[in-house]
């Protein structure tokens, strides 16, 4: 999978001496604080596809649905070092949060400067009084964005963990399975979603979600998840958001964009504003169907790293 | 016998990989039900680099110990590579100097493991954790030398309590890890991580008292 993903990109992304960390080719930037992340595979575009240019410097890969190893980590701050430290943004994992905690001890050994933020924007994995126990989602993509711009615009690494953690305390997510995933090494689904119904809340590993219902029309399924997810921050009448619609693997591109139609549509009846939409496969759970619905608030100031150009496998944006 | 020498260990390492790559299947099943499905598979992709990497069978046990510890680290990532990473570079760092292993050296790498496990993954006993195997066998281990036990009886007593341990997971709702989403619906099934704790700690234990012998 690596070798034919480093073939393709190869004007963006390249190898290094660790075979489980790919880099942007033009890392380490010098001068600019070196954005790092780093998961399990089997999220394609996540995470090697959100290596570039205003994004991130380097990934650690793990094996499918387990974190990297705290070598692989550590080895990704190094090739993302350009001088001024490194920012590792994950998501709150417990593999991935015991590597990048030994990672962490490897780098101050070495003298390397690394802050991290963890992502916790997935609402159905804990209760709100309970946020710090919340998993990763498809949120993370917006707080690469956030941290990947902020560090292009020459901020200093104090200024990257702030943005990405203003990203990502401003967003919050939500997933609908609507068919199980299939890890390869373990060769059959490990949970069940039977046909005609959906697990609203699962995670992106398939972790049980709220509750399970009977599959229902998209204008059902939007209301569904922004009942859920609006609350929850709250996003409020006029605020502007930032809308990221992700398939989980296995749905039709094109039932995304139905479904997007509906989301907009209770969005506008909610009063919010949507400044930016992101409809695609932006974070995948392997072959399950479904979706994630994540919605990020934004000021002037994660408006202005929303909309900076950015150049990778999984994003490709133009100044506007 | 009420000890032996370390450098005569490598029986105890060759068990201790034996025992996980034996299991492997069973453990991705009991994993399977309540986790990803995966942890014999990885578990046993460790052990398996780390035996490649043991050919001399005059490697002392702290050497061995190190080495697996060192793989799993280095090349096994999720939670139970740093995890067990951890656990056997602590047996190997407290045992390290020491040219005998007797019931006190024993005690220290029991203690110092469950030390790293804890700091590294912020575990508590009852979380349906490994750490339910370890802690019941480590505190075993302690009273049985305390109640005046040579190594080979508290060896007995611990892995007994070990598997106690291990049993007392079905009980227990997950409060860590992948699990812990499940809630209610992880109470009656294993915890792989503590089923895997006490295959290795049953091997270890059983394995050292054919040495003591």
């Amino acid at each position: 999978m690596l070798k034919g993903f480093l073939r393709a990109h190869r004007d963006i992304v390249v190898p290094t001496d660790n075979p489980r960390v790919v880099k942007y080719r033009a890392a380490p930037v010098k001068g600019k604080v070196g954005i790092v992340t780093g998961g399990g595979s089997g999220h394609k575009p996540a995470f090697i596809g959100y290596v570039g240019r205003n994004m991130v410097d380097a990934v650690a890969v793990g094996e499918v649905f387990t974190s990297p190893t705290a070598k692989s980590f550590f080895d990704a701050f190094r090739v993302a070092d350009g001088g001024r430290g490194v920012a590792c943004l994950y998501g709150n994992y417990a593999g991935d949060t015991m590597n990048v905690k030994l990672a962490l001890e490897m780098a101050e050994d070495a003298g390397i400067q690394v802050k991290t933020v963890v992502a916790n924007d997935d609402v159905p994995s804990a209760p709100p009084a309970e946020r710090a126990k919340r998993r990763g989602v498809a949120g993370e993509v917006l707080m690469w964005k956030a941290g990947g711009a902020r560090a292009a615009l020459g901020g200093d690494l104090d200024a990257v963990i702030s943005a990405a953690q203003k990203a990502i305390d401003n967003t919050r997510s939500i997933g609908i399975g609507i068919s199980p995933c299939t890890i390869p090494a373990v060769g059959h689904p490990n949970f069940t979603i039977e046909p005609g119904k959906m697990e609203v809340g699962i995670g992106h590993h398939g972790e049980p979600g709220i509750r399970v219902e009977d599959l229902r029309p998209a204008r059902d399924m939007a209301k569904m998840m922004l009942d859920i997810i609006l609350p929850d921050l709250p996003f409020e009448r006029k605020d502007e958001v930032v809308v990221l619609l992700s398939g989980l693997g296995a749905t039709p591109v094109m039932e995304l964009y139905i479904l997007y139609d509906e989301v907009e549509k209770l969005l506008a009846s909610h009063g919010l504003v949507v400044h930016r939409p992101y409809v695609g496969n932006f974070f995948t759970s392997l072959d399950m169907a479904g979706v994630t619905l994540t919605l990020m608030k934004v000021d002037s100031e994660l408006k202005e790293l929303v909309d900076l150009e950015v150049d990778c496998m999984g994003l490709t944006q133009f100044g506007r | 016998m009420e000890s032996f020498a370390n450098q005569r260990g490598f029986p105890v390492i060759q068990r201790v990989i034996a025992v996980v790559r034996d299991n492997a299947a069973s453990l991705s099943d009991i994993d399977g039900a309540i986790g990803d499905g995966d942890h014999g598979v990885n578990m046993s992709k460790g052990f398996g680099m780390a035996a490649d990497r043991l050919t001399d069978a005059s490697c002392s046990l702290s050497e061995g110990l190190a080495v697996i510890g060192s793989v799993l680290l280095t090349e096994i990532g999720g939670a139970m590579g740093p995890l067990y990473g951890t656990f056997f570079r602590a047996m190997a760092r407290e045992s390290r100097d020491a040219a005998d292993i007797d019931a006190r050296v024993f005690e220290s790498m029991m203690q110092k493991a469950q030390e790293s496990v804890v700091s590294l993954g912020n575990a508590q006993v009852g979380d349906k954790t490994m750490l339910d195997t370890l802690a019941a066998a480590v505190e075993a281990f302690r009273a049985s030398r305390r109640d005046g036990l040579g190594f080979a009886d508290a060896l007995c007593v611990m892995m007994k309590a070990a598997e106690e341990g291990k049993d007392s997971t079905r009980e227990l709702v997950a409060r860590l890890g992948r699990s812990s989403r499940l809630g209610e619906r992880s109470r009656g099934l294993l915890d792989a991580g503590a089923v895997s704790c006490w295959l290795i700690l049953t091997a270890m234990g059983q394995s050292m008292m054919d040495l003591l012998v």
